[in-house]
């Protein structure tokens, strides 16, 4: 079956004189909401506000599960809602509301005022010209919903994923695969003339296994994701991930628990990105500047990681997972270059960074839905290729941790980071030797930095979830194989 | 606005559930579905956050949600979620879980839970009034300068925010039941962050719950903070090795937490517990640890009445004596060990089964452990060994291996050696939980009443620590 696209719903706010639809397929393209927003952004500007912004979202979600050779999970959810945000100088407040109606909306944007002593005016008086044209970004996309794998044909392949695993490994207690589907479509309209609507698509696969074998456990997963490819799970292989996961759950299943201590360490590419996301790229959003957790302020210009290392985050990768048209500020996003040789470059910013900290906006104003305002946050970050092959980095050391895959991590508030390694190996004399399972990486970032000295020829991405200050959104990390000349390895 | 389109569900007068029932008896007739229960929820919420004086981001919310669960003519059963309450909405949600039932799981199919309709506990929870946003936030900015003063070295509240909610939530079925509730909440928490000069910057925090803002104990709050965050300020690093370590109520409840799925009969089915369904009776830890669910422990602000599925919340026995004693169920899992669904379940395709809040002690009559602290008192062969204090645990998320056993966690805390106290720069604790739960030898103190459930100082022998020395 094909999931229908979402619709707007029986309270959806229409202009006056203008037919109630309880079901509008055009949704957030209907021109109607042009004199909605414009007069709720009228409203605002009249009661004395700096900039109003209206957020409207609709979203489609679909959540597959399925273990060992049965569908056991088919959750599908739909929604609407919108986030209005106030500036009055620096200050801002932010109401969201899944109520569209128009005594809802204008509710809201009372709610808002009032929270910087602000009231609605009687009358809107002439402090708002109007929208300019709508930029669409959605214009090839509003099919894409239609275009994904229907219901069937995704719990097929899923299947498929979990048959794999049964055919490749061995010990196997438990076979899932999962599949996420998030359709969303965004209108951003602010007093300051943004007037932007786009759709976007993120579809996810994952496999996942237990294997057991007596007292001996080891539990490993998979995820591919893509942005904007409708028919991407079609393209996913699941033999490839079959093999490839069912080959590292063998290796781990005996391995013994790392030793702890202080060791050089090499982390692989893809998802090893993990490192700099954790250690730095959180640090330099413009959301730690404001609140004094970075120890980075004030360093642009200036050094602040080893020379060998140059780190970029941007919304342009073709299909990767923190790709977008537009930020939910309704900003182009950029290619910003964050480190270069070691120099701290530039802040990621969205519009409330830019008014608090002076950091001009860098497209990076991102939230997960219209129940969060946005916040300068990451789109796919990653480190630059440098000379080196991957073997010449683990040729390098004389012992030390290889860390193959990485589970998740997370910075503090002191800059304190750390991150799980799924799947480690021990370097010896510059060779990989046993498995060992088990490792915590902590470090602090600015003195973790300096350490990372050596970057392999062969970046890679692999797409991720970030969970922050405006909720949990889609992200992707990277990094060619890098080498950190020491790092605390938490072990038993 | 016709009444074809009113939300059953606004912020000022909540949800209404004959609204909601009449519309789904009628929408599900319509499309021929005889079979079906739904689960909503409505909330208000106002908070705020502020930064050295100044209010950062104020904040509101109004949020429904209901998820819809049909069974068709097969007797499959198929779920859709949504946030659009309106007639449209609820039609959409209903033929969207009758499509969904097409690839319902015929190996096992929910079903109603036979206590949906049995009487609910009666819980004290008085509903409070919301405050005023801009009380919230001269609460809030009272709270951080009064946490600024206690030390020169804090310098920030990086981490702050004073919320209220207003919630209301049900259960309904095709079959007649109807479980209802309200609440009002609030919540209070402050992290700050110190730093000396030529010293690196350290943090800590704590957070407080009542039913109202203006029930908060908000000097509590900053005391706790203060405590906290300056008995970190003098740190050293910590030598890698093998300790006997005393953790905090919280962290203690977090480990506990992480590990959960010991106790979870749907993660039992599933495969990835480390307990089995014969593991009922057998010794999982050591015989003076007990610990049990009470969601209707009265220190549990906003408890609720009844589960996903309707089911009552009861206190339910997990260890006694070390001993496992029962699994938390849903009405699945309940009927594939033949028992009576214990009020842990949630709404879903898949329904999910988790804990409420712990309870965790000493079991009535076993001493607690006192003969193992024995050896740590003064005079005694013990006492000059290092102990490590675990105050907090980060990174639950990724260095807890739920179905393997393992973790491997950052933490802050204290070394306490040779009558000396010193905060330990940055450690990470690693081990098996099953090797933790007997190696436990005892309790220290009064059990503290925390967010998350109620527990003593619980002393632990034995775990490694790496440490930066």
């Amino acid at each position: 079956m094909v999931v229908s696209p979402p619709a707007v719903s029986g309270t959806a706010v229409f202009p006056q004189g203008s037919s109630r639809r309880t079901d509008s397929p055009a949704g957030l393209q209907d021109p109607a909401w042009r004199s909605v927003l414009e007069h709720l952004l009228a409203a605002g500007r009249s009661a004395g506000a700096d900039l109003v912004e209206v957020f409207l979202e609709r979203s489609d979600h679909l959540g597959l599960l399925a273990e060992q050779d049965a569908i056991t999970s088919v959750s599908p959810s739909f929604g609407a809602g919108a986030g209005l945000r106030v500036f009055l100088g620096e200050r801002d407040g932010f109401v969201s509301t899944n109520d569209l109606s128009p005594s809802g909306l204008r509710s809201a944007l009372e709610q808002a005022l009032g929270m910087l002593g602000l009231l609605l005016p009687v009358r809107t008086a002439a402090s708002f010209e109007g929208l300019p044209e709508l930029r669409d970004f959605a214009t090839s996309k509003n099919g894409w919903l239609q275009e994904c794998p229907t219901l069937a044909e995704a719990t097929s392949r899923l299947l498929e994923g979990t048959d794999r695993l049964l055919s490749h490994g061995r010990h196997l207690q438990v076979r899932r695969g999962s599949y996420a589907r998030d359709w969303q479509e965004v209108l951003v309209a602010a007093s300051d003339g943004t007037f932007a609507r786009d759709i976007r698509l993120h579809q996810s696969v994952g496999l996942n296994v237990l294997a057991a074998d007596g007292d001996h456990r080891a539990s490993l997963g998979r995820r591919y994701g893509t942005s904007d490819r409708p028919d991407d799970l079609r393209h996913w292989d699941p033999e490839v991930a079959a093999v490839d996961l069912c080959g590292s759950a063998a290796t781990m299943l005996h391995a013994d628990y790392v030793e702890a201590g202080q060791f050089p360490v090499v982390l692989a590419n893809r998802f090893g990105g993990v490192i700099f996301h954790e250690a730095c790229g959180h640090l330099l959003e413009t959301t730690q500047l404001e609140r004094g957790t970075t120890p980075f302020a004030d360093m642009v210009g200036q050094p602040i990681a080893h020379e060998a290392l140059t780190a970029i985050d941007e919304g342009l990768s073709d299909g990767a997972f923190g790709s977008l048209s537009m930020d939910d500020e309704g900003m182009e996003p950029q290619r910003t270059v964050l480190i270069e040789n070691g120099v701290l470059r530039r802040f990621l910013s969205d519009r409330a960074g830019e008014r608090r900290t002076g950091h001009p906006r860098t497209g990076s104003g991102r939230r997960q839905s219209h129940s969060f305002a946005a916040a300068s946050r990451m789109r796919n970050t990653y480190i630059a290729a440098g000379p080196h092959t991957p073997e010449e980095l683990i040729a390098s050391v004389d012992r030390g941790l290889y860390c193959k895959s990485m589970g998740g991590g997370s910075v503090g508030p002191t800059g304190q980071f750390n991150f799980a390694v799924e799947e480690g190996y021990l370097i010896e004399n510059g060779a990989l030797t046993r498995p060992v399972k088990g490792a915590t990486l902590i470090g602090d970032a600015k003195e973790v930095m300096p350490r990372i000295s050596m970057c392999a020829n062969d970046l890679e991405l692999a797409a991720g979830f970030c969970g922050s200050v405006s909720g949990s959104i889609f992200v992707t990390v990277g990094q060619p194989h890098i080498k950190v000349d020491m790092i605390t390895v938490g072990g038993r | 606005m016709d009444t074809s389109t009113t939300l059953p569900c606004d912020g000022a007068t909540g949800l209404d559930a004959e609204v909601l029932r009449q519309r789904l008896e009628t929408l599900a007739s319509s499309e021929g579905i005889r079979r079906w229960d739904l689960g909503a929820s409505c909330s208000t919420d106002t908070s705020v956050q502020v930064d050295r004086g100044e209010p950062k981001q104020m904040k509101g919310a109004q949020r429904s949600a209901v998820t819809l669960r049909v069974w068709n003519e097969d007797g499959l059963v198929g779920i859709t979620s949504t946030s659009d309450l309106s007639d449209a909405g609820l039609a959409r949600a209903l033929t969207g879980a009758r499509d969904a039932s097409a690839f319902g799981n015929v190996d096992e199919i929910p079903e109603f839970s036979p206590l949906a309709t049995a009487p609910l506990p009666v819980l004290d929870q008085p509903l409070r009034p919301t405050l005023n946003i801009l009380t919230l936030l001269e609460t809030l900015k009272e709270a951080e300068r009064d946490l600024l003063g206690r030390h020169a070295a804090i310098g920030t509240v990086p981490y702050n925010g004073l919320a209220q909610r207003s919630s209301e939530r049900l259960y309904i079925n095709s079959d007649g039941a109807c479980r209802q509730q309200r609440l009002t909440t609030a919540s209070i928490y402050l992290y700050a962050r110190a730093e000396e000069a030529g010293r690196k910057p350290r943090s800590s925090g704590a957070v407080r719950l009542a039913y109202g803002a203006a029930d908060l104990d908000v000097s509590g709050c900053v005391d706790e903070a203060a405590e906290r965050t300056i008995a970190h300020l003098d740190y050293a690093p910590i030598r890698t090795g093998r300790y006997t370590c005393v953790f905090s109520p919280e962290a203690f409840l977090d480990l506990i937490g992480a590990f959960s799925s010991l106790f979870n009969a749907r993660a039992v089915l599933d495969g990835v517990s480390l307990s089995r369904r014969e593991s009922l009776g057998e010794p999982l830890a050591v015989p003076f640890l007990s610990i049990h669910d009470n969601g209707l422990h009265p220190a549990n602000i906003g408890a609720a009445a009844f589960d996903g599925e309707g089911t009552p919340t009861r206190r339910l026995t997990l260890l006694e004596g070390g001993v496992l004693r029962n699994f938390l169920h849903s009405e699945a899992t309940a009927r594939a060990f033949g028992v009576a669904p214990t009020g842990h379940a949630g709404m879903g395709a898949k329904v999910s089964v988790g804990p409420d809040w712990f309870e965790i002690g000493p079991t009535p009559g076993s001493g607690g452990g006192a003969s193992g602290l024995d050896r740590f008192a003064p005079g005694s062969a013990g006492e000059g060994q290092g102990l490590v204090v675990i105050d907090s645990l980060s990174a639950l998320h990724a260095g807890v291996k739920a179905s393997q056993g393992a973790f491997s966690l950052p933490f802050d805390g204290w070394l306490v050696q040779d009558g000396t106290v010193r905060s330990i720069e940055a450690a990470t604790v690693a081990g098996d939980i099953r090797s933790l739960l007997k190696a436990i030898i005892g309790f220290e103190g009064p059990a503290k009443v925390t967010p998350d459930g109620v527990c003593p100082h619980v002393w632990v022998e034995g775990l490694s620590i790496t440490g930066d020395a």
